[in-house]
């Protein structure tokens, strides 16, 4: 049996999975150490199922606990800035455009080193050996732990961020150290920001996974650990304690890849509706569409895989704006009414007119058309039918809005509707097929993270005038399929889910930089050998 | 007026718009020119006029792929390195930098060696707008050698190109760019300042900062910035018309890559269906097509902007379903002479129509 949890900022959320089926679901409030509100969930579903603990044979956490320190300039760590592209790249030094109170936060550490490749795989300089040392044991002088290490077209050719990272191991055992490589794309400036943001939340993540074991140890759960990622797939605890940055997006990615499951439908848009927004992303072959283009993480722009999500201002808690003296008059002039963007959010059980509130929200509007029924509707103001009418057309016309931005084709899509005010999605929208509510939806999160698989990436520049494209592409296929496999994947099981092209201007012949994703279940032999919950948090994936 | 560190965001704002669709994000031009600023201080802008005859002026830029150049930063010295040798070649020292081309990245190119060295930048530059190869400056229209031609890379190496006539300069950089890892700096075109008064745009950077300013200006009023930015483009009488082309959402992209170009066309359909529209790009958007009508061709600038926030959007980062206006501007009127036509025209792109001025087709005249 598998285990999902997601740890949210409210509500730490756990499914009990056997097989492809919810055997049993919780959501209980998240505590402030984080651990024992994960290990309260994970008791409360083993108990409800009837289930012994060792029945479990892995465990998935999502959490939103590195996004929030990002965002609150929470438990930053200090960062060692090790660039290897000198002589390119002196003129734009790390963190230029970074705003002054995060600057503050790292420090600037910042070393400019030789090395680095060109496009073409020549290195630009060889790597100065002695200069990594002497920077690796300044910073263990200062006592700076977090070290990003960043070279010019790392994500084609990883060699020289390994190499460095091994000189600083030994001159600095106790670093943790950041290879850009494994964190962002093609764009040095924003893969050497994801890469110092995590450096920077490498202590905090160590320590929140750490907690997780310690949690799920005492209460007597073996089962290995893995943690869920922005991109939908899992890693190791212990990996995934090394790339914070890679789980920032996993929130949305879960409830995504949760709802794919609990319908079976792969190809999707789906709308998560929560109390202040309606998160919108898309489902391609079951996994999200990643944002093609840059992400800000806490006011700094990064190249970290992330899912593409479309906020946009209705959820339960939204506020209706229309003067009183209108409720029962014929149908408001648009101006008139404004929806939102402003939200009673998570009091909504106090400030809506359903709980004897004075605040007119999305879910009153929604109770009184019979939409959805909780709360005392006798507390209900009269509102006219024409205005009703109106106000539910605002709503439908902002949500079909969002599902056209994020569509990439045309056609209608299936729309699988999420979350706990999933009910202000109506069944028929203008450019849906059909609209699907999926059973347990409103842990579609946790799901999402009992159901990841693991996940491999392979990106590289190819010219098509010296590899014909097909051949090209079949190799990158059959590369990417294999880092799956050798990170635990099942070989039966292994699915290309993403091919990304993007062809090079200005440069002679056909060129393109060429990113193909594969997943895979994990094997049962990478199961058997996993981290056990009990002894992980040690060790350093690189 | 001087470029201070606060400039920067509007100037880059402004050359992303006429870039028209190409000529690179000025992104990573942004954060460099910063970065040099803050260690350097801001560069004095001076108008053409201010030019003495005998005075040496020399455009500057980078040429090679955006690709690349996001990986492969520059060094800094790259800029000064090229100044240094044509100053020994000339037998004289610079005066004063111009960018080579004001649309995207390059618009933002002169400011590290203008930084460095204490030059002023011109308030002009070589193309009025982004276009894909050197020999579409408008001192090869106007028949001015582009030779001594100085290349520098990140790594040290400076190749000099001299003696080449202006086809045969464009062919050898292209060549040393690739050589140089596929991103290089170029000062060429070497200018006397009689001729830059001459042949040189004037009033394009400070036209780019106008209108970046005004974007920014009228967003955080709750104003119009579209109507704010076509305000900014008349008003600089560089590009004397302005407007919307269409307002829809992109339902097709479809791309290839030959001879190192990127090739493509758009198609966008209006809200509630209403319309459509057909641009067709070589790096930069060539022509516009209106219900199949042509409504703006090469040289006048067609750049995409999307329609909430006025950000000009390259023709790379073109995707299904994005929302966006069209919008088009009169090219200024060197490029739209006869002789300019033949190198910069429809027919320099193979577009197999006649050039009409964006304002005629457009019906924005009075006349």
């Amino acid at each position: 049996m598998r285990l999902g949890v997601d740890v949210g900022g409210t509500n730490t959320d756990a499914v009990l999975m056997d097989g492809d089926a919810v055997a049993a679901w919780t959501k209980q409030p998240t505590t402030g150490d984080v651990g024992s509100g994960v290990a309260a969930a994970v008791d409360a579903v083993l108990e409800q199922a009837g289930v012994r603990h060792d029945a479990v044979a892995r465990i998935t956490i999502g959490t939103t606990h590195f996004a929030n320190a990002l965002v609150e300039r929470k438990a930053l760590e200090p960062v060692g800035v090790l660039r290897l592209a000198s002589p390119s790249g002196t003129a734009l030094p790390p963190m230029t455009g970074w705003p002054d109170d995060l600057v503050a936060c790292i420090g600037e550490r910042v070393f400019l080193l030789p090395g680095g490749y060109e496009v073409d795989g020549r290195e630009i300089a060889p790597l100065d050996e002695a200069r990594v040392r002497d920077a690796a044991r300044s910073l263990r002088r200062d006592g700076v732990c977090a070290i990003a290490i960043t070279s010019a077209f790392a994500p084609m050719n990883a060699a020289m961020e390994e190499r460095a990272a091994a000189l600083v191991r030994e001159e600095h055992p106790a670093a943790t150290v950041t290879l850009s490589h494994a964190i962002g794309r093609l764009g040095l400036v924003e893969r050497e920001n994801a890469a110092i943001l995590n450096a920077a939340l490498s202590t905090l993540a160590r320590r929140v996974v750490e907690s997780f074991g310690t949690a799920l140890g005492s209460i007597g759960l073996r089962a290995p650990l893995y943690l869920s990622q922005n991109d939908g797939t899992l890693v190791p605890s212990a990996q995934a304690a090394a790339h914070p940055v890679m789980a920032i997006g996993s929130g949305p990615t879960n409830s995504m890849r949760g709802a794919a499951f609990l319908t079976g439908v792969e190809d999707a848009i789906v709308m998560d509706v929560g109390g202040t927004t309606t998160d919108i992303g898309v489902l391609a072959r079951g996994f999200p569409r990643e944002s093609s283009i840059t992400v800000d993480i806490g006011g700094v722009r990064t190249n970290s895989r992330m899912p593409d999500i479309l906020s946009i201002g209705l959820g339960g808690g939204t506020c209706i704006h229309l003067d009183p003296a209108l409720w029962q008059g014929d149908a408001p002039q648009a101006q008139a009414l404004r929806v939102g963007p402003d939200s009673v959010g998570y009091r909504v059980t106090r400030e809506a007119f359903l709980f004897g509130g004075a605040t007119l929200t999305a879910s009153d509007v929604a109770v009184t058309a019979g939409l959805a029924r909780f709360g005392d509707p006798q507390h209900l103001p009269a509102l006219s039918p024409q205005v009703l009418h109106t106000i539910l057309a605002r709503f439908q016309r902002m949500l079909e809005d969002g599902v056209d931005r994020m569509k990439t084709a045309r056609g209608d899509a299936t729309i699988l509707a999420v979350g706990g005010g999933a009910f202000l999605i109506p069944d028929s929208l203008k450019g849906a097929a059909q609209v699907l509510r999926p059973g347990h939806a409103a842990v579609a999160n946790a799901v999402g993270a009992a159901i990841a698989r693991i996940g491999g990436q392979v990106e590289r520049i190819v010219d098509y005038d010296a590899t014909p494209r097909p051949l090209a592409l079949e190799q990158l296929r059959a590369e990417a399929q294999a880092r799956v496999v050798a990170a635990g994947g099942d070989p039966g099981t292994t699915q290309v889910v993403e091919v990304d092209e993007v062809f090079l201007s200005y440069l002679p012949g056909r060129a393109a930089q060429v990113r193909v994703k594969a997943v895979a279940e994990l094997a049962p032999a990478a199961l058997a050998a996993g981290p056990r919950v009990a002894a992980m948090g040690a060790r350093h994936a690189h | 007026m001087r470029i201070e560190r606060d400039t920067l965001p509007d100037l880059a704002a402004g050359a992303a718009f006429l870039g028209s669709g190409g000529g690179g994000d000025p992104y990573y031009g942004l954060l460099i020119a910063e970065a040099e600023l803050a260690r350097h201080g801001g560069v004095q802008l001076v108008p053409l006029q201010a030019l003495a005859d005998d005075a040496l002026v020399v455009p500057l830029g980078w040429i090679g792929a955006p690709t690349v150049s996001v990986e492969k930063l520059p060094g800094g010295h790259e800029t000064v390195a090229g100044l240094r040798r044509m100053e020994a070649l000339l037998g004289r020292p610079v005066d004063a930098v111009l960018p080579i081309e004001i649309g995207g990245g390059n618009g933002l190119a002169p400011l590290a060696a203008a930084a460095r060295l204490g030059l002023p930048v011109v308030d002009a530059d070589g193309m009025g707008r982004a276009f894909p190869e050197s020999q579409m400056a408008i001192f090869n229209i106007r028949g001015l050698p582009a030779c001594p031609a100085v290349m520098t890379d990140a790594g040290g190496s400076v190749v000099t190109i001299q003696d080449s006539d202006n086809l045969a300069h464009e062919r050898i950089a292209r060549a040393v760019s690739v050589a140089m890892g596929g991103i290089a700096h170029m000062a060429e075109y070497p200018l006397s300042g009689a001729a830059a008064k001459a042949h040189a745009i004037g009033g394009s950077v400070s036209a780019a900062i106008a209108a970046g300013a005004a974007v920014r200006i009228a967003r955080r009023q709750g104003e119009d910035p579209f109507e704010a930015l076509y305000a900014a483009l008349r008003a600089s009488g560089l590009y004397p018309h302005a407007g919307e082309l269409f307002d829809g959402k992109i339902v097709d992209v479809e791309r290839e890559t030959r001879g190192g170009f990127s090739l493509g066309r758009v198609r966008l359909e209006g809200f509630g269906g209403e319309g459509e529209m057909e641009l067709v790009f070589q790096n930069e958007n060539l022509v516009a097509r209106r219900n199949g009508v042509v409504v703006a061709m090469v040289p006048d600038l067609i750049t995409v902007m999307d329609r909430e926030t006025a950000e000009s959007i390259t023709t790379e980062r073109l995707r299904y379903g994005q929302r966006v206006k069209v919008v088009g501007a009169a090219a200024p009127a060197m490029l739209r002479d006869a002789q300019a036509m033949a190198f910069v025209g429809p027919e320099a792109f193979r577009l197999g129509e006649p050039y009409r001025p964006i304002e005629l087709l457009n019906h924005w005249t009075d006349a």
